[in-house]
């Protein structure tokens, strides 16, 4: 059954934490329980994205620097 | 020539203060917006309003040419940046003058000078103004470092060249810590912003941060008096006071005559703000850079000389001479500024985005509110988090305080947290009382006393 991690803030979406630094997680990446998946920047803050549950990414639904709502699916699990 | 029609190159409250200042002189006002701020107060306010592109400011409001474009399209004369932004860009400066409009502020050869570091610390020295003791370049080797701190004296800040807001900053108490930190810091200064570059620079324990409103007109510079910003969080101005009631008069006078010195030394032009670093013991004051642009906190000032400096900025920039001289310019009273922002106090001042369901403005004698909200606004996840300014005025200190914990009962934002609730408990602390505060203190407040008894 697939499982999403949904965004907790709605903003700016990053999966890197600068932009010469690696994605966060790539897709097909096994994610644990507080794993970081991305960056949301909120007010000239941001704000990290944990994992809340476990799995294997099948895809992000949300590109990198694309705005998100609170509430939007980010990354899909299985 | 006076100005017809302004462009406002910003959002927020600061585009609702400089069209209420614009409309009081006549001039047309031209709104430009992000698509995530078609609702704002700002454009509802405005005379005209013009969509500059997405919600990402890097692709509206920091856009020159959507800027320019926008401009041009709509004939308008002037440009104002507000703060943050552009303000301090002089590209977009000079682009606004070569466009054959006004820039409302400094040239961009004087935004380019006092926006440097190394420049401006020259340029104050020359105008003979105080600044921290330290290396006039970057560092050669430890051994250069060592003999330097000698001159310069313990403790003191290793900066890295190219860090700024607060990064990349050590304290050495000693030269066994000096050693230690040039080592450490060269790395991560190198790693972080592939500079390794160091300076020293004089540590002042317990600092204050004071600053001095001028106003110029490009030949003629008067202040404004000078503000008292030191609580602070992660560097960031949360409550401000004007004048700043530690200064004995004839430290005040030294002060602010330093910094129209400067000023004038710049042939300065529109609003700007020296920022100093006062050592309270010493009773001496460091420059450390100047803002040129109108600041946030900038109607604690206007409070307290009953200038209205956006109007004046405006007026200058149509050519008009300062209308001020500067035995007109007296201080009356005591003014204190406390930022509502849009962040939970009691979860780290995680930012609170969201739609504000009921408000309710303070009013009253002495009493203002500038703000963007109104009731029913839905909150941009996209830009700062400053939704309001809650600013007082009394007769003295001890009567502004009064008069801010009234008021900050008065005040009622549903639907997202604020700081609301910070200030109140700022505005019963026995140190902020007191006055007895320092650039520092705030953070360890927080971390003490804020959150551990219940409210």
């Amino acid at each position: 059954m697939s499982k999403k991690i949904l965004s907790p803030l709605p903003g700016t979406f990053y999966r890197r934490a600068a932009p010469d630094k690696p994605p966060f997680k790539a897709d097909g990446d096994v994610v644990a329980v507080g794993d970081v998946i991305g960056l949301i920047e909120v007010m000239k803050s941001f704000i990290e994205v944990h994992a809340d549950a476990s799995g294997q990414i099948v895809k992000f639904e949300v590109e990198n620097e694309e705005p998100v709502m609170a509430g939007q699916a980010l990354v899909e699990l299985v | 020539m006076a100005l017809s029609r302004i462009l406002i190159a910003n959002r927020g409250e600061i585009a609702v203060r400089i069209q209420r200042a614009a409309k009081e002189l006549g001039v047309h006002t031209i709104q430009v917006h992000s698509s995530a701020d078609t609702e704002s107060l700002a454009v509802k306010m405005a005379d005209e309003a013009v969509n500059i592109g997405p919600p990402q400011a890097s692709k509206s409001y920091l856009n020159i040419d959507a800027l320019i474009t926008a401009a041009k399209a709509t004939n308008a004369d002037a440009v104002h940046p507000g703060y943050g932004f552009l303000s301090e860009n002089a590209a977009f400066a000079d682009a606004v003058e070569a466009a054959g409009l006004v820039f409302v502020g400094p040239t961009g050869a004087t935004i380019r000078t006092m926006g440097d570091k190394a420049a401006a610390r020259a340029a104050a020295i020359r105008a003979g103004v105080p600044v921290a003791p330290g290396s006039e370049s970057t560092l050669r080797d430890t051994a250069q470092a060592i003999g330097l701190a000698g001159e310069i004296g313990y403790p003191l800040m290793i900066k890295a060249a190219a860090g700024g807001g607060g990064r990349g900053i050590r304290i050495a108490q000693s030269r066994e810590e000096l050693e230690a930190a040039i080592d450490q810091a060269g790395t991560e200064a190198k790693a972080a912003f592939g500079d390794g570059g160091l300076y020293l620079e004089k540590f002042i324990p317990r600092a204050r941060h004071i600053e001095v409103q001028i106003l110029g007109d490009g030949v003629e510079a008067i202040h404004c008096f000078e503000r008292e910003c030191s609580l602070q969080r992660r560097r960031q101005k949360v409550w401000e006071e004007a004048p700043a009631f530690a200064l004995t008069a004839a430290v005040r006078e030294d002060l602010c005559a330093s910094a129209v010195a400067l000023a004038r030394s710049v042939a300065y032009r529109g609003a700007g703000t020296l920022e100093y670093l006062y050592d309270e013991a010493a009773q001496q004051f460091y420059f450390i850079e100047m803002n040129t642009r109108i600041q946030v906190e900038h109607p604690v000032t206007e409070m307290i000389t009953g200038i209205d400096l956006v109007r004046e900025m405006i007026r200058i920039a149509g050519g008009a001479p300062l209308q001020y001289r500067q035995q007109d310019v007296r201080l009356r009273g005591h003014a204190i500024e406390v930022r509502i922002n849009a962040e939970d106090p009691a979860r780290n001042f995680r930012p609170s985005p969201g739609a504000v369901t009921a408000l309710r403005v303070p009013g009253g004698f002495g009493t203002r509110f500038d703000t963007l909200l109104y009731a029913g606004y839905d909150i941009s996840p996209f830009y700062d988090s400053l939704v309001g300014k809650l600013v007082v005025w009394d007769e003295n200190r001890e009567m502004a305080l009064s008069r801010l914990r009234r008021a900050l009962c008065e005040l009622i934002v549903e639907g997202i947290s604020t700081t609301q609730s910070l200030h109140q408990r700022l505005a019963a602390a026995p140190d902020v009382l007191s006055g007895d505060f320092h650039t520092r203190w705030l953070e360890q407040w927080l971390i003490e006393d804020s959150y551990r008894t219940p409210s």
